[in-house]
């Protein structure tokens, strides 16, 4: 089996192009003089290779803001919506942006840390099946009859885990070390990381609900520590979100299935 | 210091009766230190009358800063004409293009081209250089402290503040304040809004109490309701901006093109009206006007 090495990682990010679904609603939306600004963010954040990239352009040391910026939302402020649509036409058109140099910056949490994290946190599965399809399926072949944790089996495989990847692209996008640190721990119980706990919980929560599993069915078990951030053990979590049917239905329509 | 506008229109040349008092070039402002450095802040077709004027004064070394590189503010470079002459020298400002990754050097390089223009690139006698301002960070030029900053436009467009001899300006290119783009009921709507205000909190932070405040202002209020996201300002967002930033005095400038003097006139009576306790100086910029500060 190859084992992937960080460079290689980083060469395939670079090309990966965007969802073909996004590419071509950017396209309609921006081909009109009518659509709403509300309707193209939309369709930027859905896609998170189109949202990685302008994101990586706004945090390159070209803008040098005091700030690292973790949305699109944040970037319209600053770039504005013209900027921004040409960003994703080219993005969409060309595929790939040139190189801009890493950024440096930190930031606190917003909402909107949460949002990127759960969209990306799960990429790397992405880039695996895209590069290295033959270790992946063996990957999930193990994990589906053994009833393990996929992440596991990744590593046994391909020598790195997606949450690695996702990790290694977040950072490679300029968005912060948090949301990066988050993300390559989603599967662990890190003490004091709200953020990668939010993820691993949504996890289980998204499976339990069957809204999606990416590729790995096993629903784990929340630490004492992440039962004592949401305030209730996991079954009762569930039943206090009530009725999910809406946000199922939202999820869905969101990712387009 | 003191500065000197020679083009005030926006968009698009307007020469003609009606635009006799303003003017009807396009962005233009000429700095003078009190070293006698010369600054150049855009190169609408208002450089053609400054650049006639520096023919006497040669030879020039001046210093352009370019807010962004929509034709208004950069079609009268290839008319300048000491760039054609050996021993002025011209240092070019701006930034870079976010979707090329090119350079400012693209503002004249694009004009130069033949189908264009007669002359090219390599004709240009004087010693001509580029140089990436990057947002925030500051640079001194001939005396003169300049901070670049970013301001919601459809392309990058910067802002500048310059300070120099004790005295500062700041001149907003073109500029209209980003709207909110979600409705009051959204969830978006409070977290972007906040976006929005420390954006603004943070310009009204670095433009406090300039002496000059140099302002994109084409609309009216009812205009802008249709005019929303073209990337210009409305007098009354001026006249808020200045007031936070306690400046001074304002100059509205970038006058809409069919805008006539008697028009621009009127305005201004109206918005003395509208607003008696200004708490500044309110000008409607208007070409060769010299402002010494």
């Amino acid at each position: 089996m190859s084992q992937i090495s960080e460079q290689e990682i980083l060469d395939c990010i670079e090309k990966m192009p965007a969802f073909p679904k996004s590419v071509s609603k950017i396209i309609e939306l921006t081909s009109s003089m009518d659509s709403s600004a509300k309707d193209i963010i939309a369709v930027i954040e859905g896609d998170p290779v189109m949202t990685g990239k302008i994101l990586q352009v706004m945090n390159s040391a070209f803008y040098s803001l005091p700030t690292k910026i973790t949305s699109i939302h944040r970037a319209l402020v600053i770039i504005g919506l013209n900027t921004i649509k040409n960003l994703a036409i080219s993005i969409a058109v060309i595929g790939v942006l040139r190189p801009y140099k890493e950024p440096h910056f930190d930031s606190d949490l917003f909402f909107s840390d949460y949002f990127i994290a759960g969209l990306l946190h799960d990429f790397g599965t992405i880039v695996f099946t895209e590069f290295k399809a033959e270790e992946f399926e063996h990957a999930l072949a193990e994990s589906s009859i053994n009833k393990s944790s996929l992440y596991l089996a990744e590593t046994k495989y391909l020598g790195m885990n997606h949450a690695q990847v996702s990790q290694i692209l977040a950072l490679k996008w300029g968005l912060s070390e948090v949301i990066a640190e988050s993300i390559a721990c989603h599967h662990q119980n890190v003490p004091n990381n709200l953020l990668s706990s939010c993820i691993f919980t949504a996890n289980q929560i998204a499976k339990q609900a069957q809204l999606g599993n990416s590729g790995n069915p096993v629903i784990e078990i929340l630490s004492a520590e992440q039962i004592a951030i949401f305030g209730v053990p996991f079954n009762e979590l569930i039943e206090e979100l009530g009725d999910i049917s809406l946000i199922k239905e939202t999820v869905h329509h969101f990712i387009g299935t | 210091m003191k500065f000197k506008f020679w083009g005030t229109r926006g968009s698009i040349p307007i020469p003609g009766e009606k635009t006799i008092k303003y003017g009807g070039n396009t962005t233009c402002i000429e700095i003078i230190t009190n070293d006698d450095d010369l600054i150049i802040l855009d190169t609408g077709t208002g450089i053609h009358a400054l650049a006639q004027d520096l023919l006497q004064h040669m030879p020039i070394k001046a210093h352009i800063l370019i807010t962004h590189t929509h034709w208004d503010h950069i079609q009268g470079l290839p008319f300048c004409t000491p760039i054609y002459i050996p021993g002025n020298e011209f240092i070019i400002y701006g930034g870079k293009d976010v979707i090329t990754n090119m350079g400012i050097e693209r503002a004249l390089q694009v004009q130069l081209q033949q189908a264009f223009f007669p002359i090219a690139e390599n004709n240009l006698k004087a010693k001509v250089s580029y140089k990436n301002v990057v947002p925030n960070e500051q640079f001194v030029i001939a005396g003169a402290t300049i901070t670049p900053v970013i301001l919601n436009h459809p392309v990058i467009n910067f802002g500048y503040r310059v300070d120099c001899d004790g005295k500062s300006l700041f001149f907003t290119g073109d500029y209209e304040q980003q709207f909110n783009i979600y409705e009051p009921e959204d969830t978006e709507y409070s977290e972007f809004q906040a976006m929005i205000d420390l954006s603004v909190d943070s310009l009204v932070d670095l433009i406090q109490g300039v002496d000059a405040l140099i302002m994109d202002s084409s609309f009216t209020a009812e205009e802008y309701t249709q005019k929303k996201g073209w990337g210009h300002s409305s007098y009354d967002a001026a006249i808020e901006l200045a007031k936070r930033a306690n400046v001074k005095q304002l100059f509205l400038t970038h006058h809409e093109p069919t805008r006539t003097d008697a028009n621009l006139d009127q305005i201004y009576t109206e918005l003395l009206k509208n607003y008696p306790d200004l708490g500044f100086e309110l000008h409607i910029a208007q070409e060769k006007l010299e402002i010494t500060l």
